[in-house]
């Protein structure tokens, strides 16, 4: 079977608007973007905090962590977009008013970032509880030697080592958000995965339209992994485990 | 327009002069059916009651049950009694591509034969004519479309209610804002969680969602029209021969009256899996396109 292509077909008016296909994939562009910085803010925090919390010596605190990561890790991505876009409002009554009085395109996005921002944030906590356990443990027992409080030795022994340490897997977490955002087509946000759908189904070009996506999708993704690896290098400590100098070379 | 015209007088004319495909030379689905021994048919899985899942997990329906008497004139044309049938689930996303890539020969579903879809693909008669309204709580009080300026409305993405609903609200000019449903089961629960004032799609769908809701009285359907859509099987395009059984064979079932006693077991008779009635009687346009069997296009 041979496909005849069609290029030009970003170019063609959208039925009903006086806009290009190109427009429409541009503003889901926009979305994803939006989508993807939101919740990798929301993530990076919480996950950083979990994820420190875990290392502690306190059972209860680390068994709230570990609930909050296993909760957030083992229910599918999809089911919970669902959640909290339909089941949440049903619960919580000045939620369900705000919902339905608001432009819906809010409920959308904050259910998307929530969700995505949630998710994200228990892997995040597993980056950042490995690479504190990796440090050895002669570098807890040294700063509390030194006197330091249990959080001074956080912050200024464990944890500048341990970020330098997870910023590899960082990345590639901040690559599958970006990708993951597209699950929030299914509660009817626009980003990009939905308007190439959308393109799709008016035109029929859907190898142009997803072809289009792809390679947003890359370009989006490789950007956020060079920003990344930039940062490495910036905050590589010379001859430290971590030092991007000597993994580049 | 005059096109269409000309190919169908082509085809009858072929009808007539040609006792059987078996005499000339197969071409086209027909050959690869020969040549592979089983034709594949694309269904849908929740598009009630036309193309569907039972409990088993068999599609059924009533696009089922025409494509079926496709297939059995297949089975004569091609002298072929053991013909293999595959049956393979599609997506309004994915139809138009599995059809072009030959993954399935005939989609039995709920699909609109639009002049732009013909760009690419084929249909068969008419088998079902929808308007495109919208679905309301009766306790909202709306009982026309210009009732919906203002509020929020939900429909389902990847249909052709979204730009239906874009011109609309451009040439009324009505402000509307939309939100959208994946599938039509979500789009409806937008409406009955009360996050939508109203659900646009083709009336049959809306009457499909009601029947199946907790509370079927508590709904209605506007009796106004965006559009009417014609739904017909599809078939790959520059495909005379294929083209042609299908439309002696659907032709046949409709001039015959055969048709009346299949609407009414998918329309008018509780269905499966719930038993649920839809209760919607063949209206005047639908009764039109069974009495002059035609593939125009909207």
């Amino acid at each position: 079977m041979k496909f005849d292509l069609d290029w030009g077909v970003f170019f063609n008016e959208i039925p009903g608007g006086g806009e290009r296909y190109a427009d429409l994939l541009a503003s889901g562009v926009a979305w994803t973007l939006v989508v993807s910085a939101c919740s990798w803010i929301i993530a990076l925090i919480l996950g950083s905090i979990i994820g420190t919390i875990r290392t502690t010596r306190r059972p209860w605190i680390v068994r709230a962590g570990d609930a909050w990561v296993e909760l957030f890790r083992n229910i599918p991505l999809l089911v919970q977009m669902f959640l909290w876009y339909f089941v949440a409002p049903e619960f919580i009554a000045p939620l369900k008013r705000w919902v339905i009085e608001a432009d819906p395109i809010y409920a959308q996005f904050l259910s998307a970032v929530l969700c995505l921002g949630l998710f994200t944030s228990a892997r995040v906590a597993e980056q950042v509880r490995a690479g504190i356990q990796s440090l050895p443990q002669g570098q807890r027992q040294a700063g509390m030697a030194l006197g330091l409080t249990e959080p001074q030795v956080y912050r200024f022994v464990l944890l500048p080592m341990a970020f330098r340490i997870v910023i590899p897997p960082l990345t590639s977490e901040t690559m599958n958000l970006i990708k993951n955002s597209s699950i929030a087509l299914t509660i009817g946000l626009t980003e990009l995965t939905f308007r190439a759908r959308e393109m799709g189904e008016y035109t029929f070009r859907f190898f142009e339209a997803f072809s289009a996506a792809t390679l947003i999708y890359i370009a989006i993704a490789l950007t956020a992994n060079r920003a990344m690896a930039l940062i490495e290098r910036r905050t590589a400590v010379p001859g430290t485990m971590a030092s991007g100098g000597t993994r580049s070379r | 327009m005059k096109k269409l015209s000309v190919l169908m007088v082509a085809l009858c004319a072929s009808v007539g002069i040609a006792p059987g495909a078996s005499a000339q030379q197969l071409t086209g689905t027909l050959k690869k059916i020969k040549e592979t021994g089983a034709i594949t048919v694309g269904h849908r899985e929740s598009s009630i009651p036309f193309s569907y899942l039972d409990d088993k997990q068999q599609p059924i329906g009533y696009a089922m049950d025409l494509c079926m008497k496709i297939v059995a004139a297949v089975k004569t044309e091609l002298k072929m009694p053991n013909l293999r049938v595959n049956l393979q689930p599609v997506t309004s996303g994915n139809r138009i591509p599995q059809l072009q890539a030959g993954n399935i020969d005939l989609e039995c579903g709920s699909t609109t034969n639009s002049v732009v879809r013909q760009k690419q693909v084929s249909f068969g008669p008419t088998y079902f004519v929808i308007n495109v309204t919208a679905a309301v709580k009766k306790a909202s009080g709306i009982r026309q479309l210009s009732g919906l300026n203002g509020k929020t409305i939900s429909t389902t993405s990847g249909t052709t209610s979204v730009p239906l609903l874009k011109r609309y609200e451009r040439t009324k000019n009505v402000k509307i804002k939309e939100i959208y449903g994946k599938d039509h089961a979500e789009s409806f629960l937008l409406l009955a969680q009360g996050r939508s004032a109203a659900f646009v799609m083709d009336d049959i769908l809306l009457a499909g969602q009601i029947a199946n809701s907790r509370n079927p009285a508590d709904f209605t359907i506007i009796p106004e029209s965006l559009r009417q859509e014609p739904y017909s099987m599809m078939l790959r395009k520059d495909d005379p021969q294929f083209k042609t059984l299908v439309d002696r064979t659907i032709g046949a079932v409709m001039k015959s009256g055969e048709i009346d006693a299949i609407y009414r077991k998918w329309f008018l008779s509780p269905i499966p899996p719930k038993g649920i009635n839809l209760s919607f009687p063949m209206t005047p346009a639908i009764k039109e396109a069974f009495a002059h069997p035609n593939d125009k296009g909207v």
